[in-house]
């Protein structure tokens, strides 16, 4: 802990800022051996390079397509033609090319799934640490509570919750969200009490440390990298959640996400048809996006669990 | 993907070493498993309860009178509403309506479907088999799969065999439920014609014991197919990596010098002890054995509780939603308590805490 | 008759931080009927010397040299030759029973199981009967077969596996740091157990420890190791009463002799760690703890030569005859 080979600069106006600059250069050293250890697996280099290409895809997609392409009144195409030169993934039931509509809908599955996972993760870091942290019956009611969210078939109390709440993109969010966070609460909590049973928490406590500057100082920044791993793989969950409710019909009626087109190719029997070009280009980018988030989160997790890493013996 | 399974092997700290022999049997008495029981299953029965409140809050609180969704399509006087919430015993108190509504459920009176007019009762049993068919087969071969293939792999940590099966296994675990059906339903029912697109038996099959069977197993394959694709590889990650942690273990070494080939080290000394912090996750993993099986039956016309549940959001029938909430989480909470009381009996360790 | 003889075994590690030597050039013979200690400390390859006779080491520990079981080698043997050989030539008694042994398994099936391996013509029942009676011979009553593990004591574990190592009447059985983890009392009686046996069946014993006072009461023969070499070997009780090599003296002055009070004020112990396998010294590889070195130490790496009598020594001032203990 101590080895830090870089001495504060000799021109530290104070002994505080001194002690930031190194705490700041230790921090960087960490990240800087994460990254290396990060970059020697391959898998978790390809979700990399896959997540960068369909983000900025999705940031683009308002350069390369119009919106007005997403309009249903001013579709130029038949109903459900196959791909040709002008609808390279052929049409819909309307005649809206296939490509524009999946090439939007990235926008709204990614924007859904990361939203609901940072307030899944903000949710469950807090309950998690300060469960851990408070214990006594506050942190004996927090841990039933997310044992029992964690047990209950996710999809089914999202259903409920849509079914009764209406069809929008903040309840959609929110359900995801509610759904999500018990697996972090867990996952922190362990990491909490194994920080808190360390010596120089304790040291922190006799040096009269409050709760708040343990938990914000001390167990917060050791908790984190475990929480940015599973972060990293609740963001495929939450697309894959999000996609399986809009296919449903339970997303929000005035936007395209890629669960919603699919929705609309079953309602119009795009199977019945044989529209292999309407079920495909959806269906595949999902796909893509969970196993690149998957491919990220694993190679993560493997950084920051040695256990995992599995040098053979 | 993390394990909060319990300890797993050699994780148990060895009791002293000048304990009386025969302590050890008499601590795995009656007292200690009723202990092990009341524990699990108080907190069983506290979850239950959880349901049963969560349920009336949503459906009856948030979601507020269900008068003006049952009576949408036709107008209706002020009196015959009156009339309606009386006969329904919506014009009772609240805290009334919630004791009616738990003593309800627990004598498995559930009300009547809106959509069928008929006791939610009566549905649930009409249709459960169904679902009982179509998820238990896809389980039972997604377990086996798994465990077969994540054996192997977690064994052969970075081979072929482990590199393509955990590849294999991502490549459908991302791949939606209901996208993967419907693939499945184009190219082996719509293109190949092999089996029937949806339904669970065709109108025209005789009435007989046997092709009405045969009828079933056929329209049975491809749900089969598409929901142990999306299921296998958890389970499949869930065993390789408890067999990861057994690997290195001295109990191996043990095993190896007595002369054993390497596959019966593996099943008959690695298996067991991997198997069992599974246990746990497997029942866990039961939440989404639910969320599978309602989308696959809505991809196939199944006619289970999934699709009975899906159908119900549109219409909207609240009753039914609300019976098939209660059933499929508290079937949940069953099972997990199920697995934890199958862990005393198939860990010998966890008795003597 | 000589039952296990290692010729020039080296064994090689290749990890991440590159090959290390574990062990480097053993030679060592084991007759039957008698009882060979190998002591030294923790890291000096003894116990990967033990794994290398069964072939349990990790792939990547690579064995070159020979290793002779009744005259045969068994690093050239095929596979299935191997798993034949493996328990019923030699067996090995575990350090560290409570991990050595099936936790999920009760140890009556643990016991039977190698019988069952390795004789297709018994009957299950049989096996449990001969378990049993193994089970009976090292103190543990019947019914105790039906036990777990983790449902025995530290001591019984470890008979547990000294049961389970006579399974298949081996010519020969290694006790890796077998009494290790007992306290002094059980360690006594499964020491006795031991030697015991030993006696009885005129088998071939290899006992790894790196407590002196535990060789010198079972074995015949001693051989102290360091860092991966044999530095000294001879009758145990005269290894231990004077020894031909610094390492080994300060290896015997280290377990302070209860009831002598100049024990307590002579510097016991040894200073320094052993040197990093990968980075071994110059010369003689004892030579930066040694207190008697000479400028040829630092040149030349001693060989393992005799001295007198069926003793011998890797140590250039042994070899002139000189004491190496000062005072």
């Amino acid at each position: 802990m101590t080895a830090s080979p870089t001495p504060p600069p000799p021109l530290a106006a104070s002994p505080r800022r001194a002690r930031r600059q190194l705490a700041r250069s230790r921090r960087r050293q960490s990240f800087l051996r994460s990254w290396a250890a990060y970059r020697a697996q391959r898998t978790g280099m390809i979700g990399l390079v896959l997540l960068g290409v369909i983000v900025v895809l999705a940031l683009a997609a308002p350069v390369l397509v119009d919106e007005s392409a997403l309009s249903v009144t001013q579709a130029t195409g038949g109903r459900m033609e196959p791909p040709s030169a002008a609808f390279p993934l052929g049409t819909d039931e309307v005649g809206r090319s296939i490509l524009a509509l999946t090439l939007w809908g990235s926008r709204l599955s990614l924007l859904i799934g990361l939203t609901a996972t940072v307030v899944a993760i903000v949710i469950g870091t807090t309950v998690g640490v300060t469960s851990g942290h408070v214990g006594g019956w506050y942190g004996w009611f927090a841990l039933r509570i997310s044992d029992w969210f964690m047990v209950l078939p996710s999809l089914v109390v999202a259903i409920a919750l849509l079914a009764v709440l209406g069809r929008s993109m903040g309840t959609t969010i929110a359900v995801i969200a509610l759904v999500s966070w018990s697996g972090t609460t867990r996952l922190v909590r362990a990491q909490t009490l194994t920080v808190q049973s360390r010596p120089y928490l304790e040291r922190a406590r006799a040096l009269g440390a409050g709760h708040w500057h343990q938990m914000t100082k001390h167990i917060l920044p050791n908790v984190l990298p475990l929480v940015l791993a599973s972060a990293t793989l609740l963001v495929p969950s939450a697309i894959l959640m999000e996609s399986s409710l809009a296919w449903l019909g339970l997303g929000d009626p005035n936007v395209v996400s890629w669960g919603s087109i699919l929705n609309r190719a079953s309602d119009n029997g795009a199977v019945s048809a044989h529209a292999w070009w309407y079920l495909l280009p959806p269906g595949l980018a999902i796909l893509i996006v969970v196993l690149a988030f998957m491919m990220c989160g694993r190679a993560l997790e493997a950084v920051f669990n040695p256990r995992l890493r599995g040098e053979p013996s | 993907m993390t394990a909060d399974g319990p300890t797993p092997a050699g994780g148990a700290p060895a009791p002293s070493a000048g304990r009386r022999p025969g302590s050890a049997a008499r601590e795995r008495g009656s007292s200690g498993f009723g202990r092990y029981l009341f524990k699990h299953v108080s907190g069983a029965a506290v979850s239950l309860l959880l349901v049963l409140f969560s349920s009336f809050f949503i459906f009856r609180l948030i979601a507020g009178d269900p008068i003006d969704q049952l009576t949408k399509e036709r107008p209706v006087s002020p009196e015959e509403r009156a009339a309606l919430r009386a006969e329904l015993g919506l014009d009772r108190p609240m805290w009334q309506q919630f004791w009616d509504y738990i003593t309800g459920t627990l004598t498995m009176d559930l009300g009547d479907s809106f959509q069928y007019r008929r006791p939610i009762f009566d549905l649930i049993v009409e249709r459960l088999p169904a679902t009982i068919l179509l998820s238990g087969t896809g389980m039972v071969l997604a377990v086996l799969l798994g465990f077969w293939i994540g054996t192997r792999s977690g064994w052969k940590q970075g081979s072929r065999f482990d590199r393509g099966h955990v590849a294999t296994g991502l490549l459908l675990y991302s791949a939606p439920t209901f996208w993967l059906g419907m693939i499945v339903i184009l190219v082996f029912a719509r293109y190949l014609g092999l089996f029937p697109v949806n339904g669970m038996r065709s109108p025209s099959t005789p009435p007989e014991f046997w092709p009405q069977a045969l009828d079933i197993a056929h329209h049975l394959v491809l749900p089969v197919l598409t929901y142990t694709a999306v299921v296998y590889a958890g389970y499949l990650m869930i065993m390789r990596s408890s067999i990861l942690d057994e690997i290195g273990n001295d109990y191996l070494t043990t095993a190896r010098a007595k002369g054993l080939r390497d596959d019966q080290v593996r099943d008959r000394h690695a298996v067991p002890n991997a198997l069992l912090p599974t246990v746990t996750l497997v029942f866990l993993a039961i939440g989404g054995v639910v969320n599978g099986s309602i989308v696959t039956e809505t991809v196939f016309s199944w006619p289970g509780l999934g699709s009975l549940f899906v159908q119900a959001i549109f219409y909207p029938d609240r009753p039914v939603l609300q019976a098939l909430f209660v059933l499929f989480s508290a079937s949940t909470i069953l099972a997990v308590l199920a697995a934890e009381v199958l862990y005393w009996f198939i860990d010998p360790r966890i008795r003597k805490s | 008759m000589t039952l296990l003889e290692f010729r020039d075994v080296h064994v090689t590690y290749t990890g991440s931080r590159g090959r290390i030597p574990a062990v480097r050039g053993v030679d060592l013979k084991v007759e039957a009927g008698t009882t060979v200690g190998i002591a030294g400390e923790s890291g000096c390859g003894k116990s990967t010397l033990a794994m290398a006779v069964l072939r349990l080491l990790p792939k990547s520990a690579e064995v070159r040299g020979e290793i002779l079981l009744d005259g045969e080698d068994l690093l050239r043997m095929g596979w299935g030759r191997l798993r034949a050989v493996r328990w019923t030539g030699a067996s090995i008694v575990f350090q560290g029973a409570m991990h050595s042994l099936n936790a999920v398994q009760r140890i009556g099936r643990q016991v039977a199981e190698p019988m069952l391996v390795h004789d297709k013509d018994l009957s299950p029942a049989a096996a449990a009967k001969r378990a049993e009676g193994l089970l009976e011979r090292v103190g543990l009553p019947p019914s105790r077969t039906r036990s777990y593990p983790h449902e025995l004591s530290g001591g019984q574990r470890q008979r547990v596996m000294i049961a389970m190592a006579l399974a298949c009447d081996p010519d020969l059985i290694i006790a890796d740091e077998a009494t290790t983890a007992l306290d002094v009392m059980v360690q006594a009686q499964v020491l006795q157990l031991i030697s015991g046996l030993v006696s009885e069946r005129g088998v071939g014993m290899v006992m790894i420890s790196h407590d002196l006072s535990v060789l010198s009461a079972v074995c015949d023969t001693a051989a102290v190791m360091y860092a991966g070499r044999i530095v000294e070997q001879g009758p145990a009780h005269e290894v231990f009463a004077q020894a031909r090599h610094p390492y080994s003296a300060a290896l015997g002055a280290a377990f302070p002799v209860i009831g002598d009070p100049a024990a307590r004020l002579r510097p016991g112990g040894l200073a320094g760690d052993p040197p990093d396998p990968a980075r071994l010294p110059e010369g003689c590889s004892f030579r930066p703890r040694c207190a008697v070195s000479v400028e040829r130490c630092g040149e030349e790496s001693p060989e393992l030569l005799r001295i007198e009598g069926a003793r011998s020594s890797a140590c250039f001032v042994a070899q002139e005859g000189e004491p190496v203990v000062i005072g």
